[in-house]
This record gives C-alpha cells, sequence and structure tokens, in this order.
C-alpha cells in the first residue's frame, strides 16, 4: 500500500537547513498615483532588505504595526508573492522555485479566519485536508480529535461557520493549520479582535503546539505581550526594515529599557499604539 | 516509483476535495440553485416560444423541429454557463469567502485544483441541462422527437465538455488579474463563443468573418452534433465531423488554458493580488 506521506518526502528537510531562512528579502507594491497624472505610479517597499533564520522547534515573533510588512513576509513564506529581491528558504526550499515543497510543510493562521461561511467547521476542515492529501480515512477521526483538542463544541461541528463566534471561528482556523502537521506555522495576528477569554485560550493552544508539536512558529502580532510570553526571539519590523531580532530580555537591556513598549519606542521613534494614517499603503502591503 | 505514486495519489485525493467542497457548497445553497434553475427555465421557454410566435403571426415552419432546434441551444447556452460559472468561481467565491489564500498555498497542482473544479462543474453542468431540457421538451411543449439518440448526444457533450473547460480556465484567471470586473468579463467571453457557434442560428447565416472564428469554436461542432443525435437521430460515428474537431480543440485548450491560469497566477503573485481583498 503506497502511503501519500510518501509524497512529503520531496519536502523533507535538508541536513544542517534552518526551518526558515530569510536573506535580504524585499518586497515593492506599484499603485496608481492619481497626483502624478493619468498613469501615474508609486512605488511603496513593503520589505526592505530583511535578513533572519529560525531554528526548527523555535518561536519568534515579529511586531509591528499596521503596514509595517508583517502580512507581505507572512504571504512571501506561505508563496502566495514572489519577492522582488533576495530569498526566502523553508526547510532548504526556495519558496519561488521549490514552492510545491514549501507549500507541504508550511501551515498559516491569519487575522481573518477565512472559511466558507455556510459550510460547518467538520466541511471546511474535510475539503482543505484533501488538498493535502489526507483521505477521507485518515480525516474521519483526525477532525474531530484536532476539534476537541482546540476545545471546540462537539455539538457545533455541523453548525455552519457563520453561526459561530469569531473566537471560535479562529479555533477552527487553528485547527485547519495543525490538521495538516505543518513543520513550519506562520500566524498573522492570530488573536486580533478576539475578546480577552478566547485571546488566552488561542494563545494556551498556541503554548500547546510549541510543547507537544514539533512546529516552528513565526508569530506576526502586534501586541507586545503575545510576543513576550509566547515567543523565544523577538523581533521588530518596521516599514519593511527589521530593526531587531533577539530574546525579549535582551531586546529591552540593548535599549535600556524596562518593557518591550519602550523598546519597540526607541528602535522605532515611534508610539506602538499610535496608528499611522496609511490606509492606501495597507491596501497594498497588508 | 512508490513516490511518484503516492505524489499521484495525492493529487488525486485533491482532486476529489475540490468536488467535496462545491457538494457541500452545492448542498448549503441548494434553494438558491434552484431559484436560478427557475430563471434558467423561464429564459429557455421564452427563447423556445420564438418559434410558436413565428408560426402564429403566418410564418410556415415546422413549427416541433424548430422548437427542439431553439431548446438545445438554449440548454447548450445553459450548461456552457454552469460550466464558466463554477470555473470563474475558482478564484471570485473563494476571494469573496476570504478562502483564496488557503486554497492557493495548499500543495495541490493547480491542474489537478482546475481538474477537481471542472469535474464537478461537468457533473453538475449535465444533472441540470438533463432537467431543463425534459422540463422544457415534454411538460412545457410535449416536442415529438421519436429518433432522438440521447446516449449519442450526451457522448457529444461530454467531449465538448473538455474544451469546455480548457477556456473556462483561460477565462477564469479574469478574477485573478481584475478582482473588480473580471467576473463580468467571462459572460463577455461566453456570449461571444455562442454567437459565432449557431446557438440559435445555423452558422450559414452568419458574416464570413464570424464563420471563420466558428471553425474553432467548440460550441459549433457540439451544437451540431447534438442536434444531429436528437433530431436525425445520428449515432458517434455518423458523427466523427464533429468529433475530431472537438477532440484537436480539447488536446490544445486544457494545455492552453492551464497555461494562460499559471501566467495569470504569477502576474497575481507578483502584484499582491493573491488575496481576499483583491
Amino acid at each position: 500500500m503506497i502511503d501519500t506521506q510518501e509524497a512529503v518526502m520531496e519536502a523533507v528537510p535538508r541536513r544542517g537547513d534552518a526551518a526558515v531562512e530569510v536573506r535580504d528579502l524585499r518586497k515593492e507594491f506599484v499603485s496608481r498615483d492619481r497626483k502624478k497624472g493619468r498613469f501615474g505610479k508609486r512605488t511603496r517597499v513593503a520589505l526592505d532588505g530583511v535578513t533572519f533564520s529560525l531554528e526548527r522547534g523555535e518561536t519568534v515573533a515579529i511586531l509591528g504595526q499596521n503596514g509595517s510588512g508583517k502580512s507581505t513576509l507572512v504571504r512571501l513564506l506561505s508563496t502566495l508573492l514572489l519577492p522582488d529581491g533576495g530569498s526566502a528558504r523553508i526547510l532548504g526550499h526556495d519558496v519561488v522555485a521549490e514552492h510545491r515543497a514549501v507549500r507541504r510543510v508550511v501551515n498559516r493562521v491569519s487575522v481573518e479566519a477565512s472559511f466558507f461561511k455556510k459550510m460547518s467547521a467538520a466541511e471546511n476542515l474535510s475539503y482543505a485536508a484533501r488538498y493535502y492529501g489526507m483521505t477521507s480515512k485518515q480525516t474521519r477521526e483526525k477532525i474531530p480529535e484536532i476539534l476537541g483538542r482546540v476545545g471546540f463544541p462537539r455539538d457545533r461541528r455541523d453548525e455552519p461557520m457563520e453561526n459561530l463566534s469569531r473566537g471560535m471561528q479562529q479555533k477552527v482556523a487553528l485547527a485547519r493549520a495543525l490538521l495538516t502537521s505543518p513543520v513550519v506555522l506562520l500566524l498573522d495576528e492570530p488573536t486580533t479582535g478576539l475578546d480577552p477569554r478566547s485571546k488566552l485560550e488561542v494563545q494556551d493552544f498556541i503554548r500547546e503546539i510549541r510543547t507537544s508539536h514539533d512546529s516552528t512558529i513565526l508569530l506576526c502580532t502586534h501586541d507586545l505581550g503575545e510576543a513576550e510570553i509566547l515567543a523565544e526571539r523577538v523581533g521588530i519590523l518596521d516599514r519593511g526594515r527589521l530593526l531587531a531580532l533577539e530574546p525579549a530580555d535582551e531586546l529591552k537591556q540593548r535599549y535600556g529599557c524596562g518593557t518591550l513598549e519602550e523598546a519597540f519606542f526607541k528602535a522605532t521613534g515611534r508610539e506602538f499604539e499610535a496608528e499611522e494614517d496609511e490606509d492606501d499603503d495597507r491596501e497594498v502591503m497588508a | 516509483m512508490r513516490a511518484l505514486m503516492g505524489t499521484m495519489r495525492a493529487e488525486l485525493v485533491g482532486a476529489g476535495g475540490v468536488v467535496e467542497r462545491n457538494a457541500y457548497l452545492t448542498k448549503r445553497y441548494i434553494w438558491w440553485d434552484v431559484a436560478w434553475f427557475v430563471w434558467t427555465v423561464a429564459n429557455t421557454l421564452t427563447i423556445v416560444f420564438i418559434a410558436k410566435g413565428i408560426e402564429a403571426t403566418g410564418g410556415t415552419l415546422d413549427v416541433n423541429e424548430t422548437m427542439t432546434t431553439l431548446l438545445i441551444g438554449a440548454v447548450v447556452w445553459a450548461y456552457l454557463g454552469i460550466l464558466f460559472e463554477f470555473l470563474m468561481e475558482t478564484v471570485a467565491w473563494e476571494r469573496w469567502e476570504g478562502t483564496i489564500e488557503y486554497t492557493f498555498m495548499a500543495p495541490l497542482s493547480r491542474a489537478m485544483h482546475l481538474a477537481g473544479q471542472g469535474v464537478f462543474a461537468i457533473m453538475y453542468g449535465l444533472l441540470r441541462a438533463t432537467f431543463l431540457f425534459v422540463i422544457c421538451a415534454f411538460l412545457f411543449f410535449d416536442l415529438v422527437i421519436p429518433d432522438a439518440n440521447y446516449v449519442a448526444a450526451l457522448a457529444v457533450l461530454m467531449v465538448a465538455s473538455v474544451s469546455f473547460i480548457g477556456i473556462g480556465m483561460m477565462m477564469s484567471v479574469l478574477p485573478l488579474i481584475s478582482p473588480e470586473k473580471g467576473t463580468q468579463l467571462g459572460f463577455v467571453a461566453q456570449g461571444t463563443l455562442l454567437v459565432v457557434s449557431g446557438v440559435y442560428y445555423p452558422v450559414e447565416v452568419l458574416p464570413g468573418w464570424m464563420q471563420a472564428i466558428a471553425t474553432i469554436s467548440p460550441a459549433t461542432y457540439a451544437l451540431d452534433g447534438i442536434r444531429e443525435a436528437i433530431l436525425e437521430g445520428q449515432g458517434l460515428t455518423a458523427m466523427w465531423d464533429e468529433l475530431w474537431p472537438l477532440m484537436i480543440i480539447g488536446v490544445v485548450s486544457i494545455p492552453l488554458g492551464l497555461w494562460v491560469f499559471s501566467r495569470g497566477e504569477q502576474y497575481a503573485k507578483k502584484h499582491g493580488k493573491l488575496k481576499r481583498s483583491g
């Protein structure tokens, strides 16, 4: 009997490779600029020479405000964007040239839970698992098990997603990501917009993934507390540039601050909560 | 070899996942589909009634044959509409629901992703086309078609569907390039394809340049073949003249459709359009 897992062989890590290796990564977006005339264009740099690496099993948080390039970074690593310069490798596989190998080992959870809302949690998980080669025999037991692990009520599995709360939907999103046993998990503001209780539950589950799963986690967030409690290292991404990436304590030490918020302020020269009025940029850079 | 077989199996399971997803969605939106089907029936009736109208205003024609000819055109139009709609939704619906990024970052190859979408579209389209034909032909008009070879008609439609799917793949890239207007452009393509293919009239009545385009349209051969099968009772052997062009167009259109889609996907990845908000 042929195991579909053999299909994953192509994506096995190469000896000595970091889980994620990003070198001088650059991404620009060109948008129309009416101020420059009918055919006027402007270029916005979303990522500007970003370099970092993640070891296997490590959890790293990237802090940044809206429009800082966090989502662009996640989408590049998810093979949804083509970089304009530099490179990104996951388990040694280039995200552009070997995108199929990368896709087998990566999954993500984004700020929006993103489901077919008329379909139930079980249906959404079921078809999504097929895309990763999982047969109905494999998912029959695994879907109830994983929904149970994220604390999803058994009696609501067949309810349309649109009837569920945001917190509940986000738990299903985590379950969907874990169902495929990703080696690298990309979390793009997974707790944004959740009520405090749901937020804590999702954070607890991320902690559980860290201990029980052999996943490498890249957590992009603008929640400083979340970054500090969940990640071994914290990075500061500002206007597309990665200003620092080190353990939270060292980051605070480096900037001579008592809190991560102060360190962020010193690194970027801006208040963390201050939202930039850059809706136009966000439209292309988010 | 075993790894290759494993990959192929995973791909087939993935394509099955696309079919499964569409089945769930059809189940969840079934009453909307029924409403849409009522519209399709009404639309078809307005076209088929034209034959009766001509007779009533003094025109001389074989009403039964003309009505059947018009009905076949309307059913093929509706069938093509379903195929294109499903393929266009490959991108458009996913973008609307916000699942587009998850689908496009999955390890399923684009060929099998689109194949899964095409297979479901054909199954669902055939079911609707059959209901539409039966309801209009026998419930509303009591058409007399004693020689009809339905198996041959179905076979021609199946062969033509390969080409339709190929063209649909090319069309489905439009919402990827233009999230706002891409879907509407698909309807333009559908109408253009049928107008040159003799959907309600013989191709011979068209201007020369349109007749030239008709020779490369799979709908031309599909409509001819289905009409021959239903009106004249022709079998597949007698319809070779329609079948071989359909096969050639099918062989060309599928890889061409995949190529066009992959170019569109590259464009979307370059310009950041592969996301929910466009």
